[in-house]
């Protein structure tokens, strides 16, 4: 069908609310969709790792001799040999902390010492068992809330990116593990505490899991003395571009990052990653290296921060919350990556989707001598959730009042004031409690299994998140002579189906068939700037930049048919109106987009602002599970999640988003976790870390959304990606707690958790391990 | 450790003569020997499922096989699933009931699918969940997965009854 310029509305319908299959689906079920771990150049030659085996010490030798002697081995490198490439070694989006290879010092096990280049994969493999190195070794922290007082430092001295204003005062620090402190204070939380009727104080922890997206990290750079060109599994672009052309004291412009599709990354792949390495590596080799991980590697890269939240909440006589404290140590690992971020931005929202009027919360980054973590699908808020829905449960419990029914008393709906002082605006909390709770049956009697060893019990929770602000993205809409529509934006598509949403934007505004719209693959030679693809930002600002560009091409096109003398309101085809103008099948009509929202800092100290987000994540999970009291083995029967998508682009794609975060985040209740012992991963691979499979599939698992209108969102509508992990966690902890009596204050809540605290509550606890 | 051997793997019905070292896993060289790259390497130690292929008609995982062993047995991977421009009942069926995401591990479960629907049109639901669960999926949740192959069964009955009537 071709284009015309005011087809009547009946011919395509609106693409906007249908449920396209992903654009790309073809390429992927008959295997010729491209990832960077699969993908090959002419005379491309391999780098693999040597890793260092102590948590902290200092490099005393290195001994590569061996290695250099294998055939096949074209170069055994080191930072000293990274120094005579690239002057300073370091990187990283929040602080230049990172060495390209370890540098005089190491800071967990598994950091990069040295990488062997060769001709063959298995070959640098097997000449990395070849190389030895000597350590002096130093006292290590492991522990977050040990970092904060600890007097091992994990740095010698602090060095601040020039990325983000608020941490400019920690340049050149010293004596200090903190990455960032973030304070937020409303009312008087000192004196409401006091005087409160009732005072809680609880202490929740997380532990350490990672993403395991199926393809690894990979990257494969090709540099040449004039430009640079990187393939990339990555899932910002723009930002590695900046940080390599930074490195290379280069203008951004020969620098080009290209990455075809993402096998998944759920923000492992974020920010910089391999691509300072591959640089150097393909620097030294002069030919384009790739750098690709196995699965056991990725335990080394980046992980989720494991936490500990200390809350506290003071309640009035009527089950009124009138303050609460929130201490929060995030364990950043030995580089900072973008957890002062992840401090900050979900610091921010740590004491709930509560109306409280006196709030305190202190949101601490500490470097510690493990694996550094990052963005982990949630952005750090998965773990608040985790501790403050778990302490609302407590204190209802406490104060004998149902749990849904304290909830809803201190519900912070719209119209009143964020613990930031924004107002809240499209905010339908409620609406989204309601669902999960007319799902559940909530109001019907409930079957707790009577008299056998067969405990029934269900649980609740409700969260909120700021999205991650202020961000800008651009897009590019290119109608081309035959009457054909490009999308060019940044927006990588790692599964979450982004492409098909956004050319399901362009296609509504230019009226055409989604299946004709072409989305280039992402280039930064190509693409426009995008600030990466992350805490479910990208369909709102994405969403508006490419809603921009689609009306900016329309409108010229429109002016294009007044230029050649059609009358008002032809439908002339597109076609037509390019042959008419350039005389044959030439020409482009290109409109751009770009959008940034408004955004006020928050106060430093205070944490305050009227505008701290452009829009609210809500979620809302409930729980059914059934405890076997004998052997703590716990069988869920129901999950349900609700999230408010604001409008569905694509109703498949939000539920298929909603499920697989759901159950994502099930492993990391019930069984994800990272064995760490004296600093070293004592489980790193897929046979010992388990992930949830088949039949850890609930009896029922239902994924749903409202849809409330978002006002000022492209088409009403916000991101969905990571939502629907923030609730699992809690409501199962919740239900666990309802069906036996025990609470859990620790993930994971595997058989051997519940079963340890069901023999502590029996007054016969078992011995540790 | 570089004597290389000389062998003929079939694969989608094609004779590929390959020289690999005997130590090369049957899924590097489906891959680099023979530039089949839909078939993914994932975790390389036989838990994910991501490099299932079906080797004399069995679903096996390529990451543990040598690819010596492979020789003499009809190889299928998923390039060979459609035939022409016509797409398998299974990989339609994938793409309308949103089956995969990131499609890192989607040739892996095409592979098991296909072999289990062949062996089995009328696998019950039990039984199949339990064979589709040897492979695993980081994004999707599983659910549409099932309903993928699901739909599929019924398709593939379908034609069958079809064919034989």
């Amino acid at each position: 069908m071709a284009a015309t310029l005011n087809p009547s509305d009946a011919k395509v319908g609106s693409q906007v609310g249908r449920s396209v299959p992903r654009l790309e689906g073809r390429d992927k079920v008959t295997g010729r969709a491209e990832y960077t771990h699969v993908m090959r150049l002419p005379g491309m030659v391999y780098a693999k790792l040597f890793r260092s085996t102590v948590a902290h010490g200092k490099i005393k030798s290195i001994d590569t001799s061996a290695a250099k002697k294998v055939p096949g081995v074209l170069h055994v490198v080191t930072v000293d040999d990274v120094m005579k490439v690239l002057k300073s070694p370091y990187y990283g989006p929040a602080f230049h902390d990172q060495p390209i290879l370890a540098h005089e010092k190491v800071r967990f096990v598994g950091e990069p010492v040295a990488a062997v280049i060769a001709t063959d994969p298995h070959i640098a493999e097997q000449a990395v068992q070849l190389i030895t190195a000597e350590y002096e070794e130093m006292p290590a922290v492991f522990d977050e809330v040990e970092a904060l007082t600890s007097d091992v430092f994990v740095h010698e001295q602090l060095k601040p990116a020039h990325t983000f204003a608020d941490l400019k005062h920690l340049k050149d620090a010293k004596n200090t593990n903190v990455a960032l402190s973030y304070n937020l204070r409303r009312g008087d939380f000192d004196k409401a505490f006091a005087a409160a009727e009732h005072q809680f104080e609880h202490e929740f922890k997380t532990q350490k899991v990672l993403h395991l997206s199926f393809e690894p990290f990979a990257c494969i750079c090709d540099f040449k003395d004039t430009h640079v060109t990187f393939y990339d599994s990555s899932q910002g672009p723009s930002f590695v571009r900046t940080e390599i052309a930074r490195l290379l004291g280069w203008p951004e412009n020969k620098v080009r990052i290209k990455v075809p599709y993402l096998g998944s990354g759920y923000g492992s792949k974020l920010y910089i990653k391999l691509e300072a390495l591959a640089l150097a590596l393909a620097m030294i080799a002069r030919k384009p290296v790739k750098v690709a991980h196995t699965f056991e590697e990725m335990f080394y890269q980046i992980t989720r921060h494991p936490s500990t939240f200390r809350i506290k909440s003071g309640v009035d006589k009527n089950g009124k919350i009138v303050a609460r404290k929130c201490e929060v140590y995030w364990n950043g690992g030995a580089y900072a990556d973008i957890g002062p971020r992840v401090t900050q931005k979900s610091g921010l929202t740590a004491a709930g989707p509560y109306d409280i009027d006196n709030v305190w919360i202190d949101s601490h980054a500490l470097y510690t001598n493990v694996t550094p973590s990052g963005a982990l699908r949630g952005f750090g808020v998965p773990q608040l959730v985790w501790a403050y829905e778990g302490h609302t449960d407590m204190m209802a419990r406490a104060l004998k009042m149902d749990p849904v029914e304290f909830r809803r008393k201190n519900l912070a709906i719209e119209g009143r004031a964020h613990a930031t002082g924004q107002i809240l605006q499209d905010h339908p909390i409620e609406k989204v409690m309601d669902k999960v709770l007319e799902r559940m049956e909530w109001s019907k009697p409930f079957d707790r299994g009577g008299n056998s060893h067969i405990k029934r019990g269900r649980g609740f929770a409700i969260a909120n998140k700021a999205v991650i602000s202020p961000t800008t993205s651009v897009a590019i809409v290119n109608v081309s002579a035959d009457g054909s529509a490009t999308l060019y934006c940044g927006t990588v598509d790692m599964g979450q189906g982004s492409d098909t949403a956004m050319a399901q934007m362009v296609a509504e505004v230019l009226n055409i068939p989604t299946e004709d719209v072409r989305v280039t693959p992402r280039d930064t030679d190509v693409t426009p700037y995008d600030m990466g693809t992350l805490g479910s930002r990208s369909l709102f600002h994405m969403g508006h930049a490419v809603r921009r560009a689609a009306e900016d091409a329309r409108d010229k096109l429109k002016a294009l048919a007044k230029e050649v003398g059609e009358p008002e309101g032809s439908n002339i085809p597109i076609a037509e109106l390019f042959q008419k103008r350039y005389g044959m099948q030439a020409g482009n009509v290109i409109g751009s987009g770009i959008y940034k929202p408004d955004y006020t800092s928050p106060a430093p100290g205070t944490g305050q602002s009227p505008n701290v987000t452009p829009f609210w994540m809500l979620a809302g999970s409930g729980a059914e599970v059934e405890v076997d009291t004998e052997t703590g083995h716990v069988k869920i029967t129901k999950l349900i999640t609700v999230v408010d998508c604001g409008k569905a682009i694509n109703p498949k794609s939000v539920e298929t988003q909603i499920s697989g975060a759901a159950l994502m985040h099930l492993g990391f209740t019930m069984f994800e976790k990272m064995h760490i012992d004296g600093g070293q991963v004592t489980n790193a691979s897929l046979a010992d870390y388990k992930i949830p499979g088949f039949h850890d599939l609930p009896t029922k698992l239902e994924s749903l959304y409202v849809e409330h209108d978002q006002s000022n969102g492209p088409f009403g509508a916000k991101g969905v990606g990571e939502v629907a992990t923030f609730c699992v966690g809690p409501a199962l902890a919740n239900a666990i707690d309802d069906a036996c009596g025990v609470r859990i204050m620790e993930m994971p809540l595997n058989a051997e958790t519940v079963y340890r605290a069901l023999r502590a509550k029996m007054g016969k606890p078992l011995e540790d391990a | 450790m570089s004597n290389k051997i000389d062998l003929t793997l079939n694969i989608n019905g094609q004779d590929h003569a390959v020289s690999v070292e005997p130590r090369k896993t049957l899924v590097d060289a489906i891959r680099e020997d023979c530039a089949l790259t839909g078939t993914h390497i994932g975790c390389e130690h036989g838990v994910c499922g991501a490099c299932t292929v079906i080797v004399g008609g069995e679903a096996v995982r390529s990451c543990l096989m040598f690819a010596v062993q492979a020789q003499g047995k009809p190889i299928r991977t998923v390039e060979g699933l459609a035939s022409g421009k016509t797409l398998h009942p299974l990989q339609r069926s994938f793409m309308a009931h949103h089956g995969l995401q990131c499609g890192f591990c989607t040739p892996g479960f095409l592979m098991l699918a296909v072999n289990t629907l062949e062996k089995n049109p009328a696998i019950g639901d039990e039984e199949l969940l339990d064979v589709l669960s040897s492979n695993l999926c980081r994004c999707t949740g599983y659910q549409n997965i099932i309903l993928a192959v699901k739909a599929a069964r019924e398709d593939m009955r379908t034609k069958e009854e079809a064919v034989a009537g």
